[in-house]
């Protein structure tokens, strides 16, 4: 089918009946944002059907894309229908970037999953819209589960893993000691820990290091009700798959009767429409502030409380 | 909204090897020039098969493809290429760089190939190469 020419009615009707091209398609019409953008997604919001969201992150070079690579390998088996959403960063200096991510799992594009890559493309803001977009596209499409895989060195890409049902954060043997297990923000957003490599020395010690911190942890402590597990793998031989599989589902587990699911799929929707009205907004105030003129008299402070009041009460402009 | 330009959509290149053909420095070199011209390369690696690169330029939205031969096997491989983009209606450019021999050129841009890298090829060159079977 060729699809140049097709309008989004047509691209949404093949897409979500598994023609791949369409899908590509409107995944790249999500990324580019716009009027388009929008219409997807108003769309496949009604088309919705639930499925799980795994967020997969680490530092650069931990072997996610590795491990996604095997889960999905084993997923099909279980009849599970996966995508992947792999983010890599674009250059900040020419706007491009290297999406290697397929080479790690080269063996499961086709008919048991699909895979798109995604480069952040220097735009913090239109990351946190476009990959929960893209995810909800292949929901509607019937994947399940969506992996979204991230490198989580910045806040954005935290986020982007975060906004995910399950957040798998993966790690080596000889990353850090104890303080560093503390410290590091990303392993606040963990539901499952993955000690990866771990046929590396120290593997153990990074588990210790890793239970000491849940251990002192008020969430995940001896009184919480959820303490992430912490699985052991080898991803380039498949050690350990099925464990970290069994602990996201055992983590789906506790989200589906512990009411957390629903909590966090509303925490999600508010955290969208915040990013959106975040985007609206900072267009509006582009455009009030080039038409500003520098003035020796007022200060910033005075200057913004004005247009901040004009803006957000033009009757009061329209009267006068 | 983005600023200016950045919603402006980068070409988006499929670079593989295809078959048995180890030979992925000038690929991998291929890729670092594709993305410092502002492209966004998705890079498959070795021992790819037709459907699998036909799947991933579908799944990835590409606009082109860029294959590396080094196995003198462009012959019987490209046209191969082809004619499963062909079955997939996939109506994106095929660029083919590597070793191929002046005489093989002609039957490979006959058979549909835009465009062909040989060895040396300055960055501009791929890049232009890349650029112009995009546009046409």
């Amino acid at each position: 089918m060729s699809i140049g020419n097709l309008s989004i009615d047509d691209l949404m009707d093949a897409g979500l009946a598994g023609n791949r091209r369409a899908l590509g398609r409107l995944l790249t019409m999500i990324e580019n944002g716009g009027a388009p953008a929008n219409d997807i997604a108003n769309r496949s919001h009604r088309a919705q059907r639930g499925a799980p969201v795994i967020g997969i992150t680490g530092a650069p070079g931990a072997g996610k894309s590795t491990l996604t690579g095997q889960l999905l390998r084993r997923l099909p088996a279980l009849g599970l229908r996966p995508a992947v959403i792999a983010v890599d960063p674009s250059s900040p200096l020419t706007g491009g970037a290297i999406l290697g991510d397929r080479v790690r799992m080269d063996d499961v594009a086709g008919d048991n999953g699909f895979i798109r890559s995604v480069a952040t493309r220097g735009h913090a803001g239109g990351l946190a819209l476009s990959v929960p977009g893209c995810a909800r596209l292949f929901d509607a499409a019937g994947f399940d589960p969506v992996l979204i895989e991230t490198v989580g060195v910045g806040q954005v890409e935290v986020d982007v893993a975060g906004a995910a049902d399950t957040t798998v954060v993966v790690v080596n043997p000889g990353w850090g000691d104890a303080v560093q297990a503390n410290k590091a923000g990303l392993l606040e957003v963990a539901d499952v820990f993955v000690i990866n490599k771990a046929d590396r020395a120290g593997a153990n010690d990074t588990r210790r290091d890793l239970d000491l911190m849940l251990d002192l942890s008020h969430v995940s402590g001896l009184h919480g009700e959820y303490r992430p597990p912490i699985v052991m793998t080898t991803a380039t031989d498949g050690e350990g798959i099925d464990a970290l599989w069994d602990a996201v589902e055992a983590h789906r587990n506790y989200l589906n009767h512990s009411g957390e699911l629903n909590r966090r799929r509303k925490k999600r929707f508010r955290f969208e429409v915040a990013s959106r009205m975040n985007d609206q907004l900072a267009e509006i105030v582009a455009t009030l502030t080039d038409s500003t003129i520098a003035d020796d008299d007022r200060s910033p402070a005075e200057v913004s409380r004005e247009l901040l009041e004009r803006m957000l009460n033009p009757a009061h402009e329209r009267l006068r | 909204m983005p600023a200016d330009g950045l919603n402006e959509r980068p070409i988006r290149v499929v670079l593989a090897k295809l078959g048995l053909d180890g030979h992925d420095r000038g690929i991998k070199i291929v890729a670092r020039i594709l993305r410092d011209a502002g492209m966004e390369v998705i890079y498959l690696g070795l021992r790819q098969t037709t459907a699998s690169i036909v799947a991933a330029a579908e799944e990835e939205d590409a606009d082109a493809i860029g294959l590396s031969m080094h196995n003198a096997g462009h012959l019987a491989l490209a046209p191969k290429m082809l004619a499963a983009m062909h079955d997939a209606d996939l109506d994106i450019p095929l660029i083919i760089g590597g070793i191929v021999p002046d005489v093989d050129i002609p039957v490979l841009t006959d058979a549909g190939v835009a465009a062909i890298l040989g060895p040396g090829a300055p960055a501009e060159e791929v890049v232009a190469a890349v650029r112009n079977a995009v546009s046409r």
